[in-house]
Order: structure tokens, then sequence, then C-alpha cells
């Protein structure tokens, strides 16, 4: 049974109910681009969202539109959202702090009075 | 002391071609081939139509000039100095693009060369719109790439849409009935044929690269006409569209 999806890629990829293999011819299909933002120079870029593109260039110039139009932007990556690799979502424990290891969190150390003796000494 | 009338018939051959290229550009809006492409393409419509007001603002406060609105609308088709080209109905993306490609070109070289213009507002307008049209011109460029490059078809289509549109592109370079000498000894700017040869050497670097072939321009005759006012069937009713909402109240404050 063919889908009948409004959207011309789900079209153009002859997508079926079946869930049969498919394989994407190039420049016939686009990508997902992530898009990156950078408010001034020297800050970070920050990821905003994303857009469809063939390629990298017109990802920009469609970043530009949908990213940097009313907000303030000096610049804008782009980059291909399959080039992301991410964890699995069920290896969220690994990031889960250590209650009994917080003398490892920078938050615990106690400095100040050891910067204010150094600067006295000089 | 610059000539005033010429001043004036530069400035509105310049803000007529603005006005209409980006009523035919606006006309693709919600019907663009994707929806970033058509936010796009409507951005730079706005813009362009943002060009056409900073300059009859231009004429407004500096040379005498009618209310901006008044002017861009209440005006006789015979008044229009636009070039043919931003005339013709938008046709297939294919006419669009490549339109948008030459007419982005030409109006870069154009306001480029306005950065050392004797009449001060050019330069003040030409540094204010350096981005802009650095941007559209970046697009275009990546659009024609992409679709010289993608297909045959999509090749075969740029190519023609590129050969029928080049005699059209060519007469935005109408040289004044009889001031062009004048605004060029008075280094307004440096006239219809020089900046015709900037344009060429512009655009042809960039269609060898997505492999398109440049016509024999010595074989194709620019159309010519709408600078004195003569124009095609195609500006009447888009006048009458662009200006049926002021038309219903033309005292009405905006």
């Amino acid at each position: 049974m063919s889908n009948e999806s409004l959207d011309p890629r789900v079209n153009r990829l002859k997508l079926d109910d079946a869930g049969t293999v498919i394989r994407v011819e190039e420049g016939e299909n686009w990508n997902v681009y992530e898009v990156f933002h950078q408010e001034k120079r020297g800050a970070h870029h920050e990821h905003v969202g994303c857009v469809h593109a063939p390629d990298p260039q017109l990802a920009l110039v469609f970043a530009k539109e949908q990213f940097a139009r009313r907000k303030k932007c000096v610049n804008l990556w782009v980059v291909r959202s399959a080039d992301i690799l991410a964890f699995d979502v069920e290896d969220e424990d690994m990031f889960a702090n250590n209650l009994e290891k917080n003398y490892r969190d920078a938050s615990g150390f106690k400095v100040m009075e050891k910067i204010n003796k150094f600067k006295q000494s000089k | 002391m610059i000539n005033n009338a010429a001043l004036t018939d530069l400035i509105v051959k310049m803000a007529d071609d603005e006005l209409i290229q980006g009523h035919r550009n606006s006309e693709w809006t919600g019907l663009g081939p994707m929806m970033e492409e058509d936010i796009a393409f409507s951005s730079m419509a706005q813009d362009k139509i943002g060009h056409a007001w900073a300059l009859y603002r231009i004429l407004h406060e500096n040379l005498e000039g009618e209310d901006p609105d008044r002017f861009a609308f209440v005006r006789p088709e015979s008044a229009f100095k636009c070039s043919h080209l931003v005339e013709m109905p938008n046709g297939a993306y294919d006419f669009s693009l490549i339109r948008h490609f030459l007419f982005d070109h030409a109006e870069t070289v154009r306001y480029e060369s306005l950065r050392d213009s004797s009449f001060e507002p050019f330069q003040q307008l030409s540094k204010k719109l350096k981005g802009e049209l650095k941007y559209h011109t970046l697009h275009a460029n990546a659009f024609i790439m992409q679709l010289s490059r993608a297909n045959e078809e999509s090749y075969a289509r740029m190519q023609t849409a590129l050969n029928e549109t080049i005699a059209l592109a060519a007469g935005i370079f109408e040289p004044a009935a009889v001031y062009e000498d004048l605004l060029i000894d008075e280094k307004v700017y440096p006239g219809e044929k020089e900046l015709y040869h900037r344009w060429l050497d512009r655009i042809y670097p960039i269609l060898v690269k997505a492999s398109l072939n440049l016509p024999d321009m010595d074989s194709i005759t620019p159309e010519f006409g709408g600078r004195k006012g003569f124009h095609t069937t195609h500006l009447g009713p888009l006048l009458k569209e662009m200006g049926e909402v002021f038309n219903l109240d033309t005292e009405a404050s905006w």
C-alpha cells in the first residue's frame, strides 16, 4: 500500500507500509543539517534547530533565514545530522554523579583562601 | 552641482527595477519549492522592496520628489522606468532563479560603483545594502551551482532559462536617453556600458563553474525600452494588483 504523505520526500522514496528496505539515491533526497548559531564573536556556537538541504552550502543559506533573520548573529555552523554521534539513551546512568566521590566536584574546592594568600605573597 | 533631472532619472529607474522585481519575487511566497527556500526567497523579495523604498526616499528628501508610497503606487504605467526583465511573469522556478542570479549580480555591480559616487546619499546607501546584496548573490550562486550539477533535466532547464533570459537581462543596462554622459562626467556613476562589462566579468566565472554556457553576447539584442517608459503587456496588470489596496484610500496614512 502506498503512503499518502504530503511530504514530497516521502513520496519520492516510495515508502510503503511493509517496511521494505529502500535505497536513497544521491541528490534525490535531502539531508537534515543541525544548525549552530553564534551570537557574537568569541561566543560559543549554540544549537538552535535544523534545516533540510541538498548540500552544506544551501544548508547555510537556509539556516541564515530560519535562525539568523530576527536574532542577532555573527556566524552559523551547519553539520549533517547523520554525522552527529550520540550516546544511547539507556547509557544515561554513566553520567550520574557518585555521591561518595563529591570531593571530585569542582564546586567542592575551597580555594579562595589559598589564592588570596598567593596574591599577597607576590 | 549635479543636474537634478539626471539624478532623478537614474534613481527612478533603479528604484522601479527593485520595486517590480521585489513584487514579482514575492509572488512565490507560499508556493516556493520547499519551505526553507520559500522563506529565503520571500525575505529577499522584501529586501528589494526595501531598496526601492530607500531610493524613493532619497528622491523625496533630496530632490523634491513625491512621498514614496504615492510615488510607488499612483503613477501611470508610462512613468515607470523599470527594465523589461523585471516585468516578466515568474514562469517556472528555473526562470525565476536565473533572473534572480542575473538581476542581483547587476544590482551588486551597480551599488558597488556607487560607493565612490559624487552624490553623497548613494555612498551611504551602497554601504547599507552591501551585506544584503552579498547574501542575495551567495544564495543565487548556490542554487545555480546546485541545479546545474544535479541531473540532466535540471542542467538543461537552467541552460534554456539562461538562453531565454539573457537579452532581457542585458536590457538592464539601457543607457539614459540624454543624461548618460553628464552622470559619468559628474562622477555620479560609471555609466551603463561600464556596468554591463563589470556584470559580465562577474557572472562569467560562476557560469563556467556551473558548466553553463553564456550565449554569445555580440549576437543578442538587449531588450531596451523600459527606461523610456515603454513596457511589456505584463507590467499593467501587475501595477493594478500592487496598487489595489493603496488605491482604496490614497489619503490613508500607513
